[in-house]
């Protein structure tokens, strides 16, 4: 049970990482940005095949990075310059990256068995690869965390949040809405092939199919992370999607457990998101419902 | 300070939906001029301001803003000379920002955004001043969500944002119509107070006949996309709804005036 838990926490922790950048593009941006799909997979590709090839893990993680953030602005320059529909820019973007991916691995996989990783300096101290995990995890998240809520205070970061928020407004005081959409995709995008590249390294194999349905994950994660553990500000926020990536997680484990068949977890996150996002409408419904049981027949 | 000259713009040409909604409009406004724009529906009035504004570009024509030709300037250039107040309460502020931040938003208007902190405590104290002349108990609540204010509360803080920074010229596009009349003479008022202090050139966009004549110095009436009357100074000041009316009449040479012009 505890190993089953550490597991859960491990891959939460790297998971967290991606449910924060969906969170900028989705909440922040109020742009369904569905590249992630493809840059998850950039980022374990693009680390992977460094790694393999004798690059140190970090600097190969850190490029992974900037792969990921060329996705996103590909897609940002879709949607602001060639004016394509956000839905649509995101998914041009992701379909292009499949081919991209296969290209950047040669294969449809990259074995990263016995090789150094990001956490080998810290299998090294003495600790267990899941624990290792866990102490690296911990810290990219929370310097993530740290370094956005930074950013999202700054005068561009205000920016950004109000061109989500309301773009006319922000252009009537001067701002340029298509660069800021541009930089929250490009950020975002970094975000999640960070978390890519980490989860690559964690499972010590990159796959072509490993991003396929992870906007919903990420979607789960965010809506878990602010119904369990609150939005009353920003910081808090950040870390109820930490919190809530590693809730996901836990779930996942615990219906496997029960018996749920691997390949049937895709059907029970999309439902589960369908139950999280229809929440407004059924406590509407339920408002009225037991109003007028109140006033009686 | 403002030169419109020749400005023409046709919604959706040649198609079934096409609506010319300006044609060869000229309109200078001289420093500190407060001019009023009526006008019945789709006469242009909006359209004119939005072009000054460069939320679309023209078809023809020129707009000078302080003899700067920014014909071709995109809308968040222009943000640097205007001040900018709509008709829509929630339009002019993000709501899910704080209000201190929606001021600090505004307070950089024209200005390079930098990884500089949004918010200065400096800045803070003057935004409490600055809130305080509202007169609305705003000054203890920098920190509240604007979503969570009222439409008039919000309109306030709009026109707070778009006059703090002083703008070349400000516009207002009929800006207290979405209010209750006694919201929307509270916001009228303060409007007027603003200007008068800050001495700000203004384009005043109203469907209230009575408002036109109230404020400003000068007034201008639009009849389906040209500007049919343009009175100033001495008799400016004794007009009246029944001598518009009529003027309008002659003018546009019909009877027709649409009932949101009568009833307001």
């Amino acid at each position: 049970m505890l190993g089953l838990l550490q597991g859960a926490v491990s891959l939460g922790l790297l998971w967290a990482i991606m449910t924060i950048g969906v969170f900028i593009t989705y909440r922040i941006l109020n742009f369904a940005d569905l590249t992630v799909e493809g840059s998850i997979t950039t980022g374990a590709a693009v680390s992977a095949t460094l790694v393999v090839s004798g690059m140190n893990p970090f600097l190969a993680t850190l490029i992974a990075i900037f792969a990921g953030m060329g996705a996103g602005l590909i897609t940002g320059l879709l949607h602001t310059k060639l004016k394509i529909p956000a839905l649509l820019s995101g998914i041009l973007t992701m379909i292009a990256l499949y081919s991209i991916n296969i290209r950047i691995m040669a294969k449809a996989n990259v074995s990263l068995l016995r090789v150094d990783t990001v956490f080998s300096p810290f299998t090294a101290m003495g600790l267990d690869t899941r624990n290792a995990v866990i102490v690296f995890g911990l810290i990219c998240v929370v310097a993530v965390i740290l370094v956005l809520y930074w950013f999202f205070g700054t005068e561009i970061g205000c920016s950004i949040r109000a061109t989500g928020n309301n773009p006319r407004m922000i252009r009537a005081q001067g701002v340029k809405t298509d660069t800021m959409i541009i930089l929250g995709l490009v950020i975002s995008n970094g975000l999640v092939a960070f978390a890519g590249a980490l989860i690559g390294q964690f499972q010590s194999y990159a796959d072509i199919q490993m991003g396929i349905g992870s906007i919903v994950i990420g979607l789960a994660s965010v809506i878990i992370g602010e119904v369990l553990f609150g939005t009353r500000n920003f910081m808090n926020t950040l870390f109820s999607l930490m919190l809530g990536a590693i809730a996901y997680r836990i779930i996942i484990a615990v219906v496997l457990e029960l018996g749920l068949a691997p390949t049937d977890l895709r059907l029970f996150t999309a439902i589960t998101v369908a139950i999280a996002l229809s929440f407004p409408v059924f406590r509407t419904y339920l408002g009225t419902l037991i109003k007028s049981i109140k006033r009686g027949p | 300070m403002l030169k419109v000259s020749n400005v023409s713009k046709t919604f959706n040409p040649g198609t079934v939906y096409e609506k010319v909604a300006l044609t060869d409009v000229d309109l200078v406004l001289n420093e500190g001029d407060f001019v009023t724009v009526i006008g019945g529906n789709g006469a242009g009035k909006s359209t004119l301001l939005n072009c000054v504004a460069g939320v679309y570009p023209v078809d023809s024509g020129t707009v000078f803003i302080d003899n700067a030709n920014v014909t071709k300037q995109p809308e968040h250039v222009r943000a640097r000379f205007l001040g900018r107040v709509f008709q829509d309460p929630m339009m002019g502020t993000a709501a899910s920002m704080g209000l201190e931040e929606n001021l600090a938003l505004a307070y950089r208007r024209g200005q390079r955004r930098t990884l500089r902190w949004g918010i200065s405590n400096k800045e803070r104290a003057y935004y409490r001043e600055q809130l305080k002349t509202l007169e609305l108990g705003l000054e203890d609540r920098l920190g509240t969500k604007v979503g969570l204010l009222s439409g008039g509360q919000r309109q306030a803080i709009t026109l707070l944002m778009a006059t703090m920074k002083k703008p070349r010229l400000l516009l207002l596009d009929e800006h207290t119509a979405a209010l209750d009349p006694k919201t929307a003479l509270k916001v009228l008022l303060l409007s007027d107070k603003l200007i008068r202090e800050h001495q700000i050139t203004t384009l005043m966009v109203t469907h209230n006949m009575k408002d036109a004549i109230k404020c400003g110095n000068r007034l201008v009436m639009m009849h389906e996309g040209r500007i049919i009357l343009d009175i100033g100074g001495e008799e400016k000041k004794g007009l009246t709804v029944d001598y518009l009316l009529e003027k309008f009449e002659k003018a546009s040479g019909s009877e027709l005036v649409n009932d949101r012009l009568l009833l307001s």
